[in-house]
């Protein structure tokens, strides 16, 4: 008779023996690449803000704005995930990375509507990191007050 | 000169934080959304902590632009407003220096998602 | 009709599929099957303007192509057992309720396609009807949005995970009649060996897959070799090499013997699918465009179908859940 849970603890290393890993060194190679030159945009717009006549705080924060709106913009050109798909975390972990999951949820729930779709499901995959950066930033500055 | 200097250390430092997501997504097996928040939280501490800033001095956009730089201006945004304004800063401070980018992102995504469709992939 | 061994139905009066009907979407007919499906769509969305619709949609004329092969009126089918992969199996309801067929939906995941075919033979065999319709379906953008994903979302797959079929499969099964018959059933257990790695649902299923085809070879005295072929669901590469390991840890030797729909559909190097295929639509639309005409065509005589299920929701994963795999065989013999 067949008694499948006789395997049960054998099981995941037959699973781990047949399963192919993710080649983490071309990964990492190409999310270096990737995320090294989202940054190098970034430090590269805060430039042509300064240049332009901004303080370095203004530039700063509109260098922040101006990635936010190009990776959005990839996005609903559906060019985005086609970074991604190549860049991984090189995609994920810079500020586009946050743009596109918001854009990308709210495209894809868009059909049930502009309030319970478009409205609701906007951070349905952003929502944590505002959660977790706010209540991260009231605790910092609690204790900074403290110490 | 000294500004293709200022470019590379962005790069290389920018380049770096990624790959320890990428390690972390391909060999630890964490999901993308437990890593953005790790690296959110990682980047909140280290600046509490003292640690963060000197990076971001260092390496400019290369330390702000992954989401760590998010965690960065939520504590160093409270803990100057701490110092400015007391215990309230602590609710006030993250949200406010960091108020453009999250503005800036409702506002452009629910407008570029009005405007778009998802595609299927191939 | 009767019971064998532990958990297998043997017909006295084989219920006979004497129809079949397959339709998949544009990555499907790029794929190495292609000139075996009976209709294949460009668009994804079917001229519909959501991916559930477009489900619905592909139900509705894979339904109508079925009836229309076999001359058939809705009126002539007395059920219809059918299921998908969206919640609440609402792409089978819209999809089916034009027809005015009396409708079981069923929802055994990428099982469906072995849930159906058995419910409608045990129908036909027991007495109960004539004319039957069985199948199901599944779409790669409906399937992403609700288990995984936004489409546009930059994240990376990884090399054991498996692309969703957009195709759709339905078959007509009768008393009496012309076509491969259906001699016996082995509905099967739920196996869960505790996997919660939901990108390897290969691994998750492996275990029910080798459960139903071993108590199936046990309940009817067969050995593998007494079939042309075994075919799993959707186990996709490394579930096949998982599923051959448990096999013959258990004294059975599946090698050469057991291929998956999931392997067959896609062409791995080139379509950058990972794993292979998945899901309901991959072994529905790969029984009834390829295997059925092989069936018909005598080059295949005897195989056992074997659709595998993985039974898990984003919300049981999220609470902690292990993924329970399913798979239900079906013998179908071309005399």
């Amino acid at each position: 008779m067949a008694n499948m849970k006789q395997f049960k603890n054998e099981y995941q290393q037959i699973v781990d023996a047949h399963s192919p890993k993710n080649k983490v060194w071309a990964n990492s190679m190409k999310a270096f690449l990737v995320g090294g030159i989202i940054c190098t945009l970034g430090q590269g717009l805060v430039y042509l803000y300064m240049y332009w006549g901004l303080s370095f705080d203004e530039s700063s924060m509109l260098s922040t704005i101006t990635l936010i709106l190009a990776s959005m913009v990839c996005t609903a050109f559906n060019v985005y995930d086609n970074i991604g798909k190549f860049g991984g975390a090189g995609a994920l972990i810079p500020i586009t990375g946050f743009a596109n999951s918001m854009v990308s949820s709210a495209m894809e729930y868009k059909k049930e509507g502009y309030i319970y779709g478009l409205g609701a499901k906007l951070f349905s995959i952003a929502g944590p990191v505002i959660v977790f950066g706010t209540i991260a930033s009231v605790v910092v500055g609690i204790i900074y007050y403290f110490v | 000169m000294e500004m293709l200097m200022e470019y590379m250390k962005a790069f290389v430092v920018g380049g770096l934080i990624c790959v320890v997501g990428q390690i972390l997504l391909d060999r630890v097996k964490l999901t993308n959304g437990v890593i953005m928040v790790t690296f959110l939280i990682a980047g909140a501490v280290l600046t509490a902590i003292g640690l963060y800033q000197p990076l971001v001095e260092f390496a400019g956009a290369g330390a702000t632009v992954p989401i760590s730089g998010f965690g960065y201006a939520l504590a160093k945004g409270a803990m100057d407003e701490v110092a400015a304004s007391g215990i309230m800063g602590a609710f006030t401070g993250g949200i406010k220096a960091t108020a453009a980018g999250i503005t800036a992102a409702i506002v452009f995504g629910y407008l570029a998602a009005m405007f778009s469709n998802p595609k299927s992939k191939s | 009709m009767g019971r064998v061994g532990k958990q297998t139905i043997v017909f006295k009066n084989p219920p006979v599929i004497s129809c079949a009907y397959s339709s998949v979407g544009p990555k499907e007919a790029a794929g190495p099957l292609s000139t075996y499906f009976d209709h294949s769509y460009e668009d994804e969305l079917l001229g519909q303007d959501t991916w559930e619709k477009a489900e619905s949609k592909l139900i509705e004329n894979t339904i109508q192509g079925l009836l229309t092969r076999s001359g058939k009126n809705p009126t002539d089918i007395e059920f219809i057992f059918a299921g998908d992969l969206e919640n609440q199996i609402v792409a089978s309801t819209f999809g089916v309720s034009s027809f005015n067929i009396p409708y079981f939906g069923l929802y055994g995941a990428c099982s469906t396609m072995g849930e159906s075919l058995c419910l409608a033979s045990m129908a036909i065999g027991g007495g109960m009807a004539q004319t039957v319709i069985a199948g199901t379906s599944s779409h790669y953008c409906a399937a992403e949005k609700q288990f995984r994903y936004p489409l546009e979302y930059a994240g990376q797959r990884t090399l054991t995970q498996q692309w969703t079929v957009t195709g759709s499969g339905y078959v007509l099964v009768t008393h009496g009649g012309k076509g491969p018959q259906v001699e016996a059933i082995t509905p099967g257990k739920i196996v869960d060996l505790g996997i919660s790695d939901t990108f390897n649902m290969g691994a998750a299923m492996a275990p029910a897959a080798i459960d139903t085809i071993v108590t199936h070879l046990e309940d009817t005295g067969r050995r593998p070799c007494d079939f042309d072929a075994i075919i799993t669901g959707d186990l996709g590469n490394c579930g096949v090499d998982i599923a051959i390991t448990l096999a013959h840890k258990l004294g059975y030797d599946l090698k050469g013997i057991l291929n998956d729909c999931g392997k067959m559909i896609f062409d791995n190097e080139k379509q950058d699918t990972h794993s292979g295929g998945s899901g309901c639509g991959c072994s529905a639309s790969v029984f009834t465009g390829y295997l059925y005409k092989q069936l018909l065509e005598g080059k295949l005589k005897r195989i056992l179908l074997v659709p595998t299920g993985a039974l898990m929701s984003p919300t049981s994963g999220f609470q902690g859940n292990t993924i329970p795999g399913i798979a239900h065989a079906v013998s179908i013999v071309m005399k």
